[in-house]
């Protein structure tokens, strides 16, 4: 079984965050870039089904620029066996339409029985490309699960909404996305960290993946056309009961679309 | 005030010091460390510094909470979350760094074995004892065990599966090893009966892991007194059957633990021996060689576990200087948070120039030790050997002195609220204390110092190496007006070290009591000199890196530390050459 799990190198949370004002662009110089926490959760999913069929390949997935062999690093110290990497400058600022684009591509040259992605990244806050992707590739989508049961041909697992717990089961090849829900990933071990060294990474290029420039600006991507740093934060606006307080609440309430 | 973590492991800090001060490259280059190359160490230290801070730091708390605790039925328990948290250790590797391949090690430098060490040290330190221990009985083993015995212990204890202890001191036989009158009678069977009491013994007993490997100091029946008739065997928890599994259980038994000032986490065993099965590791009576290659490797692991501490200490002490509001410094029109006062950042100060300085001097020393172990070139490694046994009891007291000055600090930085045991500086405070103490005393590697390393090849190895120090003044003159006050002061005080270098060797001739007498301060000012020469070094190697906030960084360390620390050293002449009288001038009654 060939796994297939979607890495992406964000900044840290726990970091200061900041976008280049002039391009509008992630200034990926501001704090330390790391894996996404919650691809290391779709990992750990990977990893364990390896565990247990030791025959099982997971290859890593990741389209960053350059220094995002890093992240690729820590995924295969992890226990990953290789891994792929799209790096082109025309990806700078791609949206998730473009980036959805260049990632089927990559996973139909590759292969897959399984895809695992976490929900949504902590810095696009998409959530929408294991979606496109499903769409893409012709193959279902299981996404937002709270726990998953893999075997040769399906998976099977729950996702909770406001409702309640619903159970869902695809037969493979398809998608999955992992929440929060799923367990915190193993650490890397110092063996896996020297072995990973010698782990296959393959770079792609865009056009390797057969992707030209045509087809890219045939989509109908988002730009970003303006950004601005965030107004500093007004004095709040202090309201003294001289009896019309009441009134003055429920219209400041109204206005805001509070209630 | 939520941290993620207690402890931010400085691996930034550490990885500058490994490339610009302490050659590290120069060990990548040695045979046999092709693989451990800077980037591969510090990708390797920071998954390392992750998993302390994620996985150890945690268990801290609870282990000073909580403690070890002896049960009835004879068995010791560790606080909360030390099983989780070792299980985890050795499922990573963590310990195997610096150990041989061929048992299973991954054959890095003793330098990042330090790292490591430093790490979970500063994570914490009652828990960092278990995997310190085993490694000085690994040490042992390797150097001096036969064949047979190294593949039946070592395997598992490289990957920490196996624990390990030392077992040295007796009730009557503490600094005085020699007065041990554990008793080891042999056997036809070739192995030895041993029988005796062992006080103080780290981790003697404990749930982490499942066999625990004793490394015992003993005297064969005949033997010579004091330390020239005391040999060295392995006792294991349980007997090793043929094939590897465990078989019996040895007559060692945990009468009881200690109730200590601090590291109650990690428990100290009074151990009974009864006819314990022991075997003999290398030959009768050559027990304190063994024990030395251990000791000297632990040494220096001592003196990093005041830095260590100093160093979570230290973080916890900024953390709260920014924060805590008090008063207003001069000038401000607003409560002030305590770190614009000048007095609360000299503390800060004099704690992170410290650190900078013992961390390069730890590092330092344990790359002589590489060097000692891996040049090609005999003479080479002997040099290296003598500088490393040099700076190993100035690593070792210096460290720990620090240790409890700095920790002293950062609780003081915190006012009332470092005095209350649940603010958590205390623990450290409390923590770090035993580290002057054992693994020799302080006074002890004073006396080490004066009494068996200034008289290497008569005095010719330290006035080599005080030399070696000195040629940082040409590259202190051209390097620029801003590093005019650090080569001055730093002259000074090599001549203030260097005269009373010279006294000791002369005087050690016809009196040794002197010499002894002037050994504390005297190593203090080794401390002090040794510390701001690193500084200034790496001061320099920033400037060369032409990144000019860190040129500035470490420029601002090594002025301060010159200026304003480093001429304690002078201060400290006159009471190492001031000799013997006026200590006992007083008789013990009139004291």
């Amino acid at each position: 079984m060939r796994i297939v799990v979607l890495v992406k190198q964000v900044p840290d949370t726990a970091d200061v965050r900041k976008l280049d004002l002039n391009t509008g662009l992630l200034d990926r110089d501001a704090g330390e870039p790391i894996v996404d926490e919650i691809n290391e959760r779709a990992l750990e999913v990977a990893l364990r089904y390896k565990d247990n069929d030791k025959g099982t390949e997971v290859v890593v997935l990741s389209m960053g620029p350059e220094n995002a062999i890093k992240s690729i690093r820590k995924a295969l110290s992890m226990g990953a066996d290789s891994a792929v990497h799209i790096v082109d400058d025309s990806l700078a600022g791609a949206d998730a339409l473009l980036t959805a684009l260049a990632l089927s591509r990559a996973l139909e040259k590759t292969g897959f029985d399984l895809v695992i992605a976490g929900n949504e990244s902590t810095d696009g806050n998409g959530g929408i490309v294991p979606a496109m992707l499903a769409e893409r590739l012709g193959v279902p989508l299981l996404g937002f699960l709270t726990n998953v049961e893999i075997t040769e041909t399906q998976i099977s697992g729950e996702r909770q909404n406001d409702d309640g717990t619903v159970n869902v089961h695809a037969g493979l090849p398809a998608i999955m996305t992992v929440t929060e829900r799923f367990d915190y990933a193993r650490f890397p071990n110092f063996k896996g960290i020297m072995t990973a060294k010698r782990k296959p990474v393959e770079t792609v290029s865009l056009a390797e993946l057969g992707l030209d420039a045509a087809e890219i600006s045939g989509l109908n991507r988002s730009t970003v056309v303006s950004t601005a740093e965030r107004p500093a934060r007004a004095a709040g606006t202090k309201i003294e009961d001289d009896g019309t307080a009441a009134a003055t609440l429920v219209e400041f309430l109204a206005t805001n679309r509070l209630i | 005030m939520a941290r993620m973590s207690p402890y931010q492991p400085p691996v930034k800090d550490i990885a500058f010091l490994l490339e610009h001060v302490v050659g590290y490259p120069d060990i990548a280059a040695l045979p046999g460390f092709e693989h451990a190359d800077l980037d591969t160490v510090v990708g390797i230290l920071e998954e390392c510094g992750n998993f302390m801070a994620k996985v150890v730091a945690p268990t801290n708390r609870a282990g000073d909470k909580e403690g070890a605790r002896w049960q009835p039925d004879g068995s010791v328990v560790t606080p909360t979350g030390f099983t989780e948290a070792y299980q985890q250790y050795v499922e990573a590797g963590w310990g195997s760094v610096p150990l041989p391949e061929e048992f299973g090690g991954g054959g890095f430098p003793r330098t990042v074995g330090l790292i490591i060490q430093e790490m979970m040290m500063s994570a914490n330190l009652g828990f960092s004892l278990c995997p310190l221990l085993t490694q000085g009985a690994i040490e042992a083993l390797l150097h001096y065990g036969d064949d047979e015995l190294k593949q039946r212990y070592l395997p598992k204890m490289v990957t920490g599966e196996w624990a390990g202890t030392m077992n040295l001191t007796e009730p009557q036989a503490g600094s005085d090893v020699g007065a041990l009158t554990t008793r080891a009678v042999p056997q036809d069977d070739g192995t030895y009966a041993i029988s005796g009491q062992k006080i103080f013994i780290t981790f003697g007993d404990h749930d982490l892991s499942k066999q625990i490997v004793h490394l015992v100091l003993a005297r064969t029946p005949g033997a010579p007194e004091g330390t020239r008739g005391i040999s060295c065997f392995i006792v294991p928890k349980f007997l090793v059957n043929d094939d590897g599994s465990l078989g019996e259980r040895n007559p060692v038994h945990t009468v009881s633990i200690e109730h200590k000032m601090g590291i109650h986490g990690a428990p100290t065993c009074v151990l009974s021996y009864e006819d314990a099965t022991g075997y003999l590791i290398g030959e009768e009576n050559m027990g304190m060689r063994i024990m030395f290659v251990m000791m000297n490797s632990a040494r220096l692991s001592v003196g990093t576990q005041g830095l260590a501490v100093a160093e979570l200490a230290y973080q916890q002490s900024l953390e709260y200087a920014k924060e805590r509001r008090q008063g207003r410094a001069i000038g401000a029109t607003e409560d002030s948070a305590i770190i614009d006062f000048p007095d609360v950042r000299r503390m800060l100060m004099t704690q992170k120039a410290s650190i900078a300085a013992l961390r390069s001097l730890m590092l330092l020393n344990a790359s002589y030790v590489d060097h000692s172990m891996n040049e090609p070139d005999e003479s080479v490694r002997k040099r290296a050997d003598e500088i490393a046994g040099l700076l190993t009891p100035i690593c070792k007291s210096f460290g720990t002195d620090l240790g409890n000055e700095l920790t002293s600090l950062a609780l003081q930085i915190h006012g009332g609220m470092g005095y209350i045991e649940e603010t958590g500086m205390a623990q450290h405070v409390r923590d770090v204390r035993i580290a002057a103490i054992y693994e020799g005393t302080n006074g002890i590697q004073a006396a080490d110092l004066v009494g068996r390393k200034l008289g290497v090849r008569d005095g010719a190895s330290v006035m080599e190496f005080l030399a070696s120090m000195r040629e940082i003044d040409a590259q202190l003159a051209e390097a620029g007006d801003q590093f005019t006050s650090i080569r001055a002061e730093l002259t000074t005080q090599l001549d203030a070290l260097e005269k009373s270098t010279v006294w000791m060797l002369r005087t050690g001739r016809t009196d040794p009591n002197a010499v002894l007498a002037g050994s504390s301060p005297y190593l203090r000012m080794w401390g002090l000199c040794a510390g701001a020469w690193l500084l200034a070094r790496a001061a320099l190697a920033a400037q060369a890196t032409g990144d000019a906030e860190v040129a500035e960084t470490q420029l601002v360390l090594a002025r301060f530390f010159a200026e304003q620390i480093l001429p304690q050293c002078s201060g400290l002449l006159n009471s190492a050459i001031a000799g013997a009288d006026d200590l006992f001038a007083l008789d013990a009654t009139r004291l």
